[in-house]
């Protein structure tokens, strides 16, 4: 192999340094480290102009991509031309579309184990402890909610059906390795470089990586790329990080969780709280103040109550823990909680298997060296603030995803960003994130999709006079026949009578929401009007219908309950 | 002249309530007019005889929708192991449990209908209707008695019944139609679906979801008006479920064993060879004929197609007599689906007796399947776009996609397939989209409005997916059939 890429390179007359590593003293440890930096074992192990090319099949291949030739000719004052510092959804849809585009990428993608010791592999937030884990486990609670209904269905059996947590967990962390292999795959294949190593600003243009083992290299770019997202916040109370977990380690948790308390009110604890209750365990959540600050209020309150009263979740409001105590090890062991009121001197206890925070995240921006470049983030949040092309204060520094300061936290708004971030700097586009209209779902027991304003916020912006308010329960028609609860699935819509009635605000609690929502987002990005939503014929018979025939306004205060059908 | 004219008892008189006769009559009444509904069931010929509502709510969408959710439910339960839930494998399905469920809440919405007629002061008569002339019809309830009523107005939405072969010995006498397989009592056991519509791909599917033996049996085409990609996708994925299908074959007899069960023997067209099997239950979907023939209509004047014997109308929904209108199935020309008789029923009586002239639009009406994978779809099939536009002024984006919750429960994702059909020429109108998934209803709802929206191909691009849904798959549609391009799954 050696002698074939030695004739490839004289015949491209290019002169090769060669280190025999049999022939040299500490050949073990420098295959060793070369095993390391490169994830390569085997030589030869080709380096041109100090980037990594691969063995003797991938410099062949470089060679008829023509990507070869490039590294010879490159005499760039940096090693790469993109270094992208985080290898989460945004990260790496910005790396490989850059590479698409024929630079020379670099990311690096380190996760720190969480205070519990969890950590995995490459994908980031969405893949291994957000999206992708909760939707699967939201799957088997709604599965359990099947299994209930298929009796009402004709499906016949008796036993008490009990649910193994063990097999549930292994199934979707099998699922997660095969995507985290999948990444490592497509980075492959688009010729990026990726160092699982945690990365920090040195100087302009430089970036030091420490591998697990603590070893460190140093690496150059033209540009930047910062998506390193955001990771969970504790309490600082006594107790939180030895005792409670967080979403990086529910997802692979070995044991079943056992009686649980959620802390926190974002739709993180809420959908955890969800499926933890859809499996059959016993849990409580606790609220500070607002539940789903930031989403249309009543659809927060809709989406809660159904928690409360018909998905046995107990809601512990206006309280805050102050501390965690250990009663009995185990899997899970005993914790016992005190909380006290956000509104007296009163205090309580609990005693809970496991206790999950889920009371917001913290921007994975502190320890990564701005400051030696002057990368300014807002010190309050560790938020980094950008331009509408999501650059830094430091011109060649970019950041996306969730650590944008005033942006969607959404897996598709950072890989959007990050596609169209890597066309603005290397292909021909122009084109920027829109971040208007984004439309998300929870997947509560009950899910919620939404796009657009909340009513609050269309208040805010457009003043209540000037709004109309379009709404109505509805009645799944799978919900009839499984004797499920009438008037709790819930159809808005919010419209600007200043302009033709403008659909401003949508959102929908019912099942399957989010296939609901989505293609109601596209039709806002149409700028839809009410009009348009009455021509529309409906689907029968589906949920999504009930959008083609809401007549009802808040302002005229009519009666929204469904009788019967 | 004005003397001799009888005595108009209504403003509006509607024939048939249906999902369109019902919207109707309940608009008009809402708008102050004085409106009657007559509607009576023949009995079917095996005697199925139901309630208020019309099809949908009797024979159609409602108890197919709640039957293909019992199906999907046998598949959920098969998951739920995959999740962690320890049922026993197999669950046994008992069809009287699900049929007397679904009956039950069948015969709720005949009740609902009832009493919102009645609340809104509509006469109801449940007696079969003919005209006597072009402003009176006579009435005949069950016992024999007879209403004559008259009307300033009348609307005919009397839908159709499904078809049975004339040339088949034994088709009437020992098979059964969509009429009656939701009515019932006991499992239809292993059952012969005749026919290649929408109809008897549902029905065959949620028969075979639910543990029957099932084979369909189709003389040519498939789901002959859809997009026959997709379609063939449909009916592959019913193949690799358990549906056995016979193409390409047309009954020739029933006959009834001594045991009772049904001996059918069939012709294969391309072999030209028969062939036999032996069934407990043969459905027939070979179609819908109008129910104009006991209308009496020569004595309105009101004209039918001699082809279909569906109701000539105009865009107005007027018949050949102007006072007379025709909506939903029965009209000629129109889609065969409850939401667009609905729609028409309530922009007529708004035309009639409110200040409204707005007009039925038949445009991008969107629609779904619902086969064991649904097939949810809105706008031009790629064979109508490529016939209105050329071929080399379409482009079609499509991709194969896995839904997530199908990874863990190791199912096979094969024939999820998304196509957007579009104009080439930027800004790329969206002319059709077609989905084949869970939930394609809910998912194809929206984008249909987006398609009434005037969506480009870059405008559903630039939307933001929702993560992880089977919807998202459509705003990441980037690769078209004219690149050539794999479109299959990349791992993730």
């Amino acid at each position: 192999f050696l002698l074939q890429v030695k004739d490839l390179f004289s015949s491209l007359g290019v002169g090769c340094n060669v280190l025999e590593l049999d022939q040299v003293d500490d050949g073990a440890g420098v295959q060793e480290v070369l095993s390391e930096i490169t994830n390569q074992k085997t030589v030869p192990n080709i380096f041109v102009n100090k980037v990594h090319v691969g063995g003797c099949d991938r410099t062949f291949q470089a060679h008829q991509s023509g990507l070869l030739q490039k590294l010879l000719k490159e005499n760039s004052a940096y090693e790469y031309d993109l270094i992208v510092i985080g290898g989460g959804s945004g990260g790496l849809a910005c790396a490989k579309e850059a590479a698409i585009l024929g630079k020379k990428v670099m990311v690096l993608d380190f996760v720190v184990p969480s205070p519990q010791g969890t950590s995995w592999g490459l994908g980031g937030t969405c893949v291994n402890v957000g999206c992708i884990p909760k939707k699967l486990m939201h799957q088997a609670a709604l599965l359990g909610q099947a299994l209930h209904d298929s009796r009402k269905f004709g499906w016949e059996y008796n036993q008490q059906v009990k649910h193994n947590w063990e097999t549930m967990v292994d199934a979707i962390q099998n699922h997660i390795s095969s995507l985290n292999w999948g990444y490592r795959l497509s980075l492959r294949e688009k010729a990026v470089t990726y160092l699982n190593a945690y990365g920090e600003f040195v100087e302009h243009h430089k970036i030091k990586a420490t591998n697990r083992k603590g070893q460190e290299t140093c690496h150059t770019a033209a540009k930047f790329v910062i998506a390193t997202g955001e990771r969970p916040r504790y309490l600082g109370i006594q107790g939180d990080k030895e005792y409670c977990i967080t979403s990086d380690d529910l997802f692979s948790l070995r044991y079943c969780p056992g009686k649980t308390l959620v802390v926190g009110a974002s739709y993180v604890a809420l959908e955890c709280a969800g499926f933890l209750a859809g499996l059959g365990l016993d849990v409580t959540v606790m609220v500070r103040s607002i539940i789903l600050r930031g989403f249309d209020q009543e659809m927060a309150e809709k989406l809660s109550s159904y928690m409360e009263q018909q998905h046995g979740v107990k809601f512990l409001r206006k309280f805050v823990p102050v501390m965690v105590q250990q009663l009995e090890k185990g899997s899970p062991g005993k914790l016992k909680v005190v909380a006290k009121s956000t509104e007296g001197p009163e205090t309580i206890d609990g005693i809970y298997n496991t206790v999950l925070l889920a009371i917001g995240r913290d921007s994975c921006t502190r320890k990564i060296g701005l400051e030696k470049i002057g990368v300014k983030i807002n010190e309050k949040n560790g938020k980094i603030p950008v331009n509408d092309v999501e650059q830094t204060n430091v011109s060649y520094v970019y950041a996306i995803g969730d650590i944008l300061e005033g942006k969607p936290e959404l897996t598709p708004v950072a890989i959007q960003a990050g596609k169209l971030l890597a066309r603005r700097l290397f292909g021909t586009s122009s084109e920027k994130c829109d971040y208007i209209n984004v439309p998300t779902t929870v997947f509560t027991p009950l899910e919620y999709g939404c796009c657009g304003l909340s009513e609050e916020k269309a208040i805010e912006v457009y003043k209540k006079e000037n709004l109309e308010v379009f709404h109505s329960f509805f009645w799944p028609l799978e919900w009839t026949v499984a004797g499920r609860e009438n008037n709790v699935c819930y159809a808005k819509i919010i419209c600007n009578k200043l302009d033709h009635d403008r659909v401003i605000g949508f959102h929908v609690l019912g099942p399957n929401a989010g296939e609901i929502t989505q293609g109601f987002a596209v039709a806002m990005k149409c700028r839809l009007t009410k009009r348009q939503l009455d021509e529309t014929v409906g689907i029968h018979p589906t949920c999504g219908e009930v959008f083609t025939t809401l007549e009802i306004t808040k302002s005229l205060g009519l009666d929204i309950t469904q009788k019967g059908c | 002249s004005e003397d001799s004219a009888p005595l108009l008892d209504y403003d509006l008189l509607v024939i048939g309530g249906g999902s369109g006769g019902l919207a109707c009559a309940k608009e008009a009444a809402q708008l102050g007019r004085r409106v009657a509904v007559m509607d009576y069931v023949e009995p079917s010929p095996r005697g199925t005889r139901w309630g208020l509502g019309g099809t949908c709510v009797n024979v159609g969408c409602i108890p197919k929708k709640l039957m293909h959710q019992a199906a999907l439910l046998g598949g959920m339960i098969r998951d739920a192991r995959h999740y962690g839930w320890e049922v026993a494998q197999p669950v046994p399905h008992s069809w009287r449990k699900m049929a007397e469920a679904v009956q039950n809440h069948v015969k709720s919405l005949n009740w609902g209908h009832r009493v919102q007629l009645q609340d809104r002061k509509v006469k109801y008569f449940n007696v079969k209707a003919s005209f006597v002339n072009e402003h009176t019809v006579r009435g005949v309830a069950k016992d024999g008695k007879e209403t004559l009523l008259s009307a300033d107005n009348i609307v005919i939405a009397t839908g159709g019944r499904p078809r049975y072969p004339t040339q088949i010995e034994g088709a009437l006498e020992y098979g059964i139609t969509s009429d009656d397989i939701f009515w019932l009592k006991e499992s239809p056991g292993k059952t012969l679906v005749v026919g290649a519509g929408y109809v008897a791909l549902e029905c065959a599917g949620f028969l075979t979801g639910i543990g029957l033996d099932t084979t369909v049996m189709i003389r040519s085409v498939p789901l002959r008006s859809f997009d026959q990609q997709m379609s063939s996708l449909v009916t592959e994925y019913m193949a690799s479920h358990g549906t056995r299908f016979l193409r390409g074959c047309t009954p020739s007899q029933v006959r009834r064993l001594p045991a009772g069960r049904l001996q059918v023997t069939w012709e294969d067209r391309t072999s030209g060879k028969e062939d036999t099997d032996t069934f407990d239950t043969v459905l027939w979907a070979i179609g819908r004929v109008p129910e104009t023939g006991s209308l009496n209509l020569e004595k309105s004047g009101v004209k039918t197609s001699p082809d279909s014997q569906k109701i000539l109308v105009d865009s107005w929904d007027a018949t050949s007599v102007p006072h007379i209108y025709a909506i939903g199935d029965v009209a000629e020309g129109r889609p065969e689906l409850t939401p667009t008789a609905i729609m028409a029923g309530r922009l007529l009586a708004q035309r009639l007796f409110g200040p409204s002239s707005a007009l039925m639009d038949y445009d991008n009406v969107p629609t779904t399947v619902f086969t064991p994978l649904e097939y949810g779809c809105v706008g031009l099939s790629e064979e109508e776009a490529v016939a209105r536009h050329g071929q080399e002024h379409v482009e079609v984006y499509h991709a194969y996609y896995k839904p997530l919750e199908f990874t863990v429960a190791e199912r096979d994702a094969s024939q999820c397939y998304i196509k957007m059909v579009c104009l080439r020429e930027p800004p790329q109108l969206v002319l059709g989209l077609h989905f084949l998934g869970p939930n394609a209803g809910e998912v194809t709802q929206g984008f249909a409005l987006g398609i009434r929206c005037g969506a480009s191909y870059a405008q559903v691009m630039r939307t933001v997916g929702i993560h992880p849904t089977c919807s998202e798959e459509v705003v990441r549609l980037r690769i078209s059939k004219r690149s050539g391009l794999d479109p299959t799954v990349t791992g993730c």
